[in-house]
């Protein structure tokens, strides 16, 4: 048999990971702040995954101003999308599994 | 001591990438009693308005004739009373809707209400513009079926940025509206029905499903 845990992506493992890339699978585009609202966590944290994210390819950063505050909006890649529809099939799989 | 049922805990991934999903994309705030007291305000509204045009037909009634005073006083009337109904349902609406979103902790004004927003003013604005139009060569039999129809399909819209039940509201608006254009004659009671009686029967619903019990 399969081992079912072959398809869970390890970066997905973290829930503020988890978290953003639920977001912006169904956001085009969404800010730091409000990212930060939705997950409830604090900047440092958020931060650090974000450039994570960024590293493997899964999201893409687009700095932008406001007046002449900086205004950093995050939107997922095609990569991300798929490498994030992959795991929910993965864990959907996993609870089928044990059904 | 990872005594865990094997599966509860993608199962608990599962339902938070669900929470998340749901709540960063919908404004999910949105009260059942802001549609009951916007639906209070219209009814009070189109009341008030009956009793204006009651006026001016006893008017011609007791005297035989009305004067084209009358009338744009009349319409002036109508005017500022739509705009005072449109303020006071907005008002306690957001109100409502306020409310609901501290309980809750969450934040009213955030991408997704501006989102919901924008969404909803779009058609609006058409249709405000469309019937501004039809005022200028004084066609008043098509206000309320226009009304109802440009708010339904706002509704509609709207439905994908807010709880997804709006929908039907949209869709009983729209009907109404095109039914009323049918007996034009009787525009206020279709406007009372559409703004009035179907938004609290909608509130009243929306008020059991998801407030109740909180």
């Amino acid at each position: 048999m399969k081992n079912p845990i072959t398809g869970l992506n390890k970066i997905f493992d973290n829930r503020i990971r988890l978290g953003v890339m639920s977001v912006l699978m169904v956001n085009e585009e969404i800010s730091f702040n409000d990212l930060k609202q939705l997950l409830e966590v604090t900047d440092g944290n958020l931060a650090t995954h974000l450039v994570n994210l960024e590293e493997n390819g899964f999201i893409k950063v687009h700095k932008g101003f406001i007046g002449r505050k900086t205004n950093t909006t995050y939107s997922i890649t095609r990569q991300g999308e798929k490498a994030f529809s992959d795991h929910i099939s993965a864990l959907e799989n996993m609870i089928k599994g044990v059904k | 001591m990872e005594e865990k049922l094997p599966g509860t805990s993608s199962l608990n991934d599962l339902s938070d990438i669900r929470r998340i999903m749901e709540r960063s994309s919908r404004f999910v705030s949105l009260s059942g009693l802001s549609g009951v007291a916007a639906g209070i305000c219209a009814i009070g509204g189109a009341w008030v308005a009956n009793r204006y045009f009651s006026n001016y037909y006893g008017a011609y009634n007791s005297r035989g004739f009305t004067t084209g005073d009358d009338f744009s006083q009349l319409k002036l009337k109508l005017m500022l009373l739509g705009a005072v109904v449109f303020l006071l349902a907005f008002a306690s609406s957001y109100y409502l809707t306020w409310r609901k979103a501290r309980k809750a902790g969450l934040p009213v004004w955030d991408h997704t209400s501006k989102r919901l927003a924008w969404n909803m003013l779009v058609p609006l604005m058409a249709g405000g513009a469309f019937i501004i139009g039809m005022l200028r060569y004084d066609v008043w039999i098509f206000v309320a079926p226009a009304c109802l129809m440009f708010y339904g399909l706002a509704l509609v819209n709207a439905s994908k940025y807010t709880l997804s039940d709006i929908r039907y509201l949209g869709y009983c608006e729209i009907v109404l509206g095109t039914v009323n254009m049918l007996y034009p004659g009787y525009g206020l009671w279709f406007w009372a029905a559409g703004f009035g009686v179907l938004h609290i029967i909608y509130g009243v619903i929306m008020w059991n499903k998801y407030e109740r019990n909180n």
